[in-house]
């Protein structure tokens, strides 16, 4: 809505308002800014008994290291602490999980956008309940079948289990993108010959990279902060990078080694950044969609 | 679409889901009527230079070959449903029939830890989803009146607390509002006393839990409220404007309704959402003080030395309860409105 003359609201309310969003962006951004400049002091000045404000001026980083930033937080998780291959496995992981969830995904949610019949409703209800399970419940679900199968620990297993988790929203999401392409697209492509996978594959994809790209962005963000089930599922070599966060937790009580879970933290959060920075749109449109024609 | 087809294009999507959702669930409720087999012991005599003694033993060999030849344990009914770590049925009884007033019967019952569990739970959905849903809005109501070329930075950084990794978002909060972090400090200060910790007591555990939650679920609300408010009709607001509809009326009698379908789906996806409230917890190391029916069940999984399958699984089939409680309004719209169609 453009700010018209005859449309100007009053100062007082202006005010409040700008003031209040000022507040907001602070409270949203600052932890991170915060988080980030600390990670490159030592633990006397991010942790610091004293003072607070050691963490601006960093005193005990320059008595420690000789220079106001030191990267040693950094170095300590990503090499002695082997968080290099957490990040690797993350990479797998999140990959894996959302390229066969979006080819699972987008036949699936096709069907289910094309037919009209009673079970699709009752696969997009059971589809619902299933994406209110909490994770954990699922997972003690797994446990010990996965034992006595003795795949537990390793990579593809999880991947598995994030794909199938993901599923009941990637249908809802598709589902609702494949409804906006018009019904006629696919069916003159079969009337000029093609066959319904043909329909599919060469015809409705291609217009449908929008829902496609926006379904993928979610499947990455639910497999790379996912914890319950890479904790879980996971052993200590193949473990991705939040549970393995969450295992510094446990062992960080040498001097300075708090810093390595902090430097890992930020570490985890940058790909989120760059994410956020050149996907906004889609982010954004992805969140709305589900609301506007759900 | 044919049957045939239909089935061809759903059938990996659906085994994905009937193998790693149905049947888990199929297997929690299986487990959960099961308990660990009891060690098998054996009575040895021990004799040494001072006399016998009769000692007993845990036979490992025999356990095992027990626990090979039935890996669930052995059957027990109902009867893990209704010990001390769930519905303690008995407990509860005992409590009801003697105590000292409503105050008492709470203590004693947030001592059991499922109750312990479902209390915290149910306040944070129940606290967390109304407060996000309000701040979401007010942050959409605010950004939709600035200028054009301010909204992209603002929704940027607004969208941060969301997407960001539960456990490293409540990490980044946790060590900020610690003693020794800026935030606790500071509040230190504000409040003259150099022994405050937002640890220190389950209420102000709680609080902290809870505002991590509003931080955490409010940009969701915000970008579903904020794409609404671009399609509210402006012939209607402008109808009301010269009717004399002021601001707030106008926000009140055309915004609001015209809002009311998204503010439920928002409601329902929080919901959803902060009913398996868990990562905070372990971020902020609030066991002591807060539980949540997830972090029960991770804790049973994690246990190093014997796993607690049946007591995991019990509190997972209470937990699926809950939820399916929780759904039941949507479910029986959408049954409706088909029903209405058909």
């Amino acid at each position: 809505m453009e700010q018209t003359t005859v449309n100007r609201r009053p100062l007082l309310l202006s005010t409040t308002s700008s003031l209040f969003l000022v507040l907001w962006l602070i409270v949203a951004a600052f932890p991170f800014l915060w988080t980030v400049w600390g990670s490159f002091k030592v633990e006397a000045d991010f942790f610091s008994r004293e003072n607070w404000q050691l963490a601006i001026t960093g005193l005990n980083t320059i008595g420690q290291t000789g220079s106001a930033f030191t990267g040693d937080g950094y170095q300590g998780a990503w090499i002695e602490r082997d968080f290099w291959k957490a990040a690797w496995n993350t990479v797998i992981v999140t990959v894996s999980v959302t390229a066969i969830s979006l080819v699972l995904g987008t036949l699936g949610g096709y069907a289910l956008a094309r037919s009209a019949r009673r079970y699709t409703l009752w696969i997009l209800i059971t589809a619902l309940v299933f994406r209110a399970m909490p994770h954990i419940t699922l997972v003690s679900g797994y446990m010990l079948p996965f034992f006595e199968w003795n795949v537990w620990g390793a990579l593809p297993t999880a991947i598995i289990v994030l794909v199938a988790i993901n599923q009941p929203f990637a249908l809802w999401m598709l589902h609702s993108f494949f409804l906006s392409i018009p019904k006629d697209l696919d069916e003159s492509a079969m009337v000029d010959g093609c066959t319904r996978f043909q329909a599919f594959r060469q015809v409705v994809i291609p217009v449908m990279w929008p829902g496609v790209i926006t379904t993928g962005l979610f499947s990455f963000l639910l497999a790379y902060n996912d914890f319950a089930v890479t904790a879980m599922l996971l052993n200590q070599d193949n473990q991705t990078m939040v549970p393995k966060i969450a295992s510094f937790l446990g062992t960080v009580q040498t001097e300075g080694a708090v810093m390595y879970a902090v430097a890992a933290v930020v570490s985890a959060t940058v790909p989120l950044f760059m994410l956020v920075m050149f996907f906004q749109r889609q982010i954004v449109s992805g969140l709305t969609a589900g609301a506007v024609k759900g | 679409m044919t049957h045939k087809t239909f089935f061809a294009f759903i059938f990996p999507s659906l085994l994905a889901m009937i193998l790693f959702i149905a049947l888990p669930i199929g297997s929690i409720v299986v487990q959960s009527l099961h308990v660990e087999h009891p060690r098998v012991l054996v009575e040895v005599e021990n004799c040494g230079p001072f006399g016998c003694e009769r000692e007993t033993r845990v036979d490992t060999a025999a356990t095992q070959a027990l626990q090979e030849a039935q890996p669930m344990g052995q059957f027990n009914g109902l009867g893990t449903y209704f010990d001390r770590r769930h519905l303690a049925t008995e407990e509860v009884s005992r409590i009801f029939s003697d105590n000292e007033g409503v105050a008492d019967i709470a203590r004693q019952m947030y001592n059991l830890p499922f109750y312990k569990a479902l209390s915290f739970t149910l306040v944070y959905t129940f606290i967390v989803t109304p407060l996000g849903m309000a701040l979401g809005f007010s942050i959409a109501l605010a950004v939709n009146s600035i200028p054009r070329f301010l909204k992209g930075p603002i929704i940027f950084f607004s969208l941060l607390p969301m997407i960001v990794t539960p456990l490293v978002g409540s990490l980044i909060l946790f060590w900020m509002i610690n003693t020794q972090g800026v935030i606790g400090s500071n509040l230190q200060l504000l409040f003259d006393d150099p022994d405050l910790s937002l640890r220190a007591s389950p209420l102000l555990t709680w609080v902290t839990l809870i505002v991590y939650g509003v931080w955490s679920m409010a940009p969701f609300s915000f970008v579903v409220f904020y794409a609404g408010l671009q399609t509210v009709p402006s012939d209607t607001l402008e109808s009301a404007k010269i009717d004399g509809a002021s601001r707030w009326e106008r926000i009140r009698y055309v915004v609001i309704p015209h809002l009311i379908p998204l503010a439920t789906f928002v409601a329902l996806v929080q919901l959803m959402d902060n009913f398996r409230v868990f990562e905070p917890i372990v971020g902020f190391s609030a066991e002591a003080n807060a539980t949540s029916l997830s972090w029960n069940i991770f804790n049973d999984l994690r246990g190093q030395v014997d796993q607690q399958y049946s007591s995991a699984a019990a509190t997972s089939v209470l937990t699926v309860f809950g939820v399916v409680v929780l759904l039941m309004p949507v479910l029986v719209r959408l049954w409706r409105d088909f029903n209405r169609k058909a």
